[in-house]
């Protein structure tokens, strides 16, 4: 006997649900529970803006308050995508502000951003609350202040990396002075000086700012007078963290500090002058985070700093840190979950800092419950790779970067084959992985038959053959996001394994060896992907099939062909053989 | 290098391969020979990775890093924010640094630092000393040990008597002195 409940009780159940996997397996089961979760969906997530177009997202959704796209390949972040590719914010924005009047939050990461959408949104949402960009472009300080002007809800503005042209800092005024509801503010990645007296009257009206983040401008004599109006600050970034050595600066500094009792994240940090880090101490031991990446200070005054901080369980720090300081941070730090080591001197020829693979292994040791990894390093052997597997099986992302490409184990010359395959063998819930060093087809093999959670792999100069990629391809039952440079991978494996992309959110190859031919077969099999092919020497029509292109990107699609792409952007599809260059 | 051919016997992908080609369409060995061959591909971007690869010998290996783009893999908001400190100090001023009687010496980065105090205070940090004041007259008091540098000239200076950017640019060398050879130096003998 059937029945059914009524619509409004299944909603109410619904709205317990947040997580978008949950949601999409409701709205598979009937018909009637696909109407019904479409219409209570609140919460957006696109996770490439050109797997679906707006209208389709409108169509479906009818009632959002919350959006999060992301737009260009993550190789964009280092200059391998040209300029002028896509990802532009407006026709987004243009489609919601008819259709979306009471959107609250828009979450952007490496979208082309405009002034002009940015002025739509400031005037088309009237419960305007969330602003996030983060790794985008376009637009200057002007659109900032449309934001600040009309957003009379806003509650967060972050601007995490972004590259803003700052034609001034003028925008900070632009918040009206009835304007109090400011939780979070992010502006670290501008230039620009602001008003300063803008600033505390903004901070000082704003009694629920947890979160506040400051630019490189901001002088460390002047931290004491904000830290004193917002002592519930949860999040702090300082500015440029020097000035000359005065008594008077460091007791202000110290005094506000201790009066913020709920400081659990520290950031900025620009042109650290050491002899002032000793002013935080007092509130290091609740301190969760801290993103010292920018502080040029060498590796004593680090440990000084990080022994004070037992309940650290996020750091970000240049290599300045050294295998000593590692060593410290292991044994201080017993609930670090999250490490990354960047490098001072990445071009030099020469290593500058005595960091090398064993400050990781021994980090990966003391530190049970390490789980996320980025690290730069100039050395690296298969033995540290299987320790550190053996140490942290619950790594669940693992990025290391060797910084000579191709560096074969510095012990036994080998490829890192081994020790990356112990990574994989171990860390059974491995859901990212950036490889690095001299590595041949074998490591894939590895891969492909143990990283069963894996969602995301980064390749580059690696593998010897297609074979490499076809062991990845055709294994790696989880992965959403393959992304290769400078491999000898070609057409086989990529044609052997068309069905698999379809499971995946996105393939990128760049200067790999996959010919022109075989984009266009790929293309016209398989009408659910887009497959481009980007080319700046010109339409590849005009060279062999054979040719190698220069990058490919496939991902799979609802929304059809670009209609927005550059010149220098091609489709293959079922037209692809019968368009002319 | 062996070619792609190789290995297609070996793995047999040929028999699970999915043919997209019209039946009767032949693959060309030609294609993947081409395929190797570096005159068809864009200069600088196809990283040359055969056997030179295999036996570790990385004589291929490019003029020098910076020049393959995106590598290493750093933003360039990251790099214009740390980088822009280090443009102009290049590869910093480091000095040796000597104390009698530890068994190795160390390297610091004289640019780091913004005076002498925050000198000191990496050198009784990483030597686990104390530095006693400085005073014109008597060089260092209240500590066994002393700061002393070899200028240009090869003398050995005491750390304090110049003003901090000529200090900078005369150090060549830094060595921490102990006991009664480091009060001989604040006499004036």
């Amino acid at each position: 006997m059937a029945y059914s409940f009524p619509e409004e009780v299944l909603e109410y159940v619904f709205a317990f649900l947040s997580s978008d996997k949950d949601r999409n397996a409701v709205s598979l089961v009937c018909k009637s529970w696909y109407e019904i979760e479409r219409w209570c969906r609140r919460r957006i997530f696109i996770g490439n803006c050109y797997a679906v177009s707006p209208q389709i997202v409108i169509r479906r959704f009818p009632e959002v308050s919350a959006v999060k796209i992301k737009g260009k390949p993550h190789f964009a972040d280092f200059n391998l995508v040209p300029e002028g590719w896509g990802a532009y914010l407006y026709p987004w924005i243009s489609a919601m502000a008819r259709s979306y009047p009471w959107l609250e939050e828009i979450k952007l990461k490496r979208m082309v951003v405009t002034d002009e959408s940015l002025e739509l949104i400031s005037k088309s949402f009237k419960n305007f609350k969330v602003l996030v960009l983060s790794s985008c472009e376009g637009f200057t300080t002007d659109g900032l202040a449309s934001i600040a002007a009309n957003c009379r809800n806003l509650r967060e503005l972050d601007l995490k990396e972004s590259e803003v042209e700052d034609l001034s800092g003028h925008w900070l005024s632009h918040f009206p002075d009835n304007f109090t509801s400011l939780v979070s503010l992010n502006m670290s990645c501008l230039g620009s000086e602001v008003s300063f007296s803008a600033l505390e009257r903004l901070v000082s009206r704003c009694p629920n700012l947890k979160t506040l983040r400051l630019n490189r401008a901001v002088p460390v004599e002047k931290l004491p007078s904000l830290l004193r109006r917002a002592p519930q600050l949860v999040e702090f970034g300082t500015g440029a963290y020097s000035a000359e050595i005065r008594t008077d600066i460091f007791s202000n500094l110290v005094e506000a500090f201790s009066g913020c009792k709920h400081l659990k994240s520290l950031s900025g940090f620009w042109d650290v002058v050491p002899a002032y880090l000793p002013a935080m101490y007092n509130v290091c031991s609740r301190i969760t985070s801290l993103n010292l990446s920018y502080a040029t200070v060498q590796s004593p005054d680090l440990v000084e700093l990080i022994s004070q901080c037992p309940n650290l369980k996020c750091l970000w720090v240049l290599d300045y840190i050294e295998d000593a300081g590692l060593k410290a941070l292991s044994s201080y730090c017993k609930d670090l979950q999250e490490l990354r080591v960047f490098p001072s001197d990445p071009y030099g020829a020469e290593p500058n800092v005595s960091l090398t693979e064993q400050g990781l292994v021994t980090v990966s040791a003391g530190c049970p419950k390490l789980q996320s990894v980025l690290y730069f390093c100039r050395q690296m052997s298969n033995a540290a790779l299987i320790a550190i597997a053996r140490n942290r099986p619950n790594l669940i992302r693992f990025r290391l970067c060797i910084i000579e490409p191709q560096a074969p184990d510095y012990l036994t010359l080998e490829p890192l084959d081994t020790g990356f395959g112990a990574i994989v063998e171990h860390c059974k819930q491995l859901r990212r992985l950036s490889l690095s060093g001299l590595l041949t087809d074998r490591v894939f093999e590895y891969i492909g038959t143990h990283a069963e959670k894996l969602e995301m792999l980064s390749i580059a100069f690696a593998g010897d053959s297609d074979l490499g990629l076809h062991y990845v391809l055709s294994g790696c039952e989880s992965l959403r996001k393959l992304e290769i440079r400078d491999c000898p991978f070609g057409d086989k494996a990529l044609l052997a394994n068309a069905a698999k992309l379809e499971t995946m959110r996105s393939l990128w190859m760049s200067s790999c060896s996959v010919s022109y031919g075989a984009c266009k077969l790929l293309g016209q099999k398989m009408p659910r992907l887009n497959v481009e092919v980007i080319d700046e020497r010109g339409p590849p029509d005009s060279r062999p099939e054979t040719c190698p292109v220069e990058k490919l990107y496939v991902y799979r699609t609802v929304a059809g062909p670009r209609v927005d792409k550059p010149d220098f952007v091609w489709t293959m599809d079922e037209d692809a053989a019968l368009r002319l260059s | 290098m062996e070619g792609v051919m190789s290995h297609e016997s070996d793995l047999n992908l040929k028999a699970t391969e999915l043919r997209l080609g019209l039946p009767g369409t032949e693959e060309s060995t030609a294609k993947n020979n081409k395929r190797a061959s570096p005159e068809l591909v864009d200069d600088g971007q196809l990283f040359k990775l055969e056997s030179d690869a295999k036996a570790g010998d990385r004589e291929t290996a490019p003029a020098s890093k910076a020049q393959i783009v995106g590598w290493p893999p750093l933003r360039s908001y990251w790099k214009n924010n740390v980088q822009s400190k280090r443009t102009e100090a290049e590869t910093g001023n480091y000095v040796k640094v000597s104390m009698d009687g530890a068994p190795y010496l160390r390297k610091i980065d004289l640019k780091i630092y913004m005076g002498y105090s925050e000198l000191f205070k990496a050198l009784e940090n990483m030597f686990q000393l104390t530095i006693g004041e400085y005073s014109e007259r008597e060089g260092y008091k209240g500590s066994d040990y002393a700061p002393a540098y070899e200028d240009k000239d090869g003398d050995l200076m005491l750390v304090g008597d110049v003003p901090w950017e000529m200090f900078m640019s005369s150090c060549k060398r830094l060595r921490i002195m102990k006991g009664s050879e480091a009060t001989g130096l604040g006499c004036g003998a």
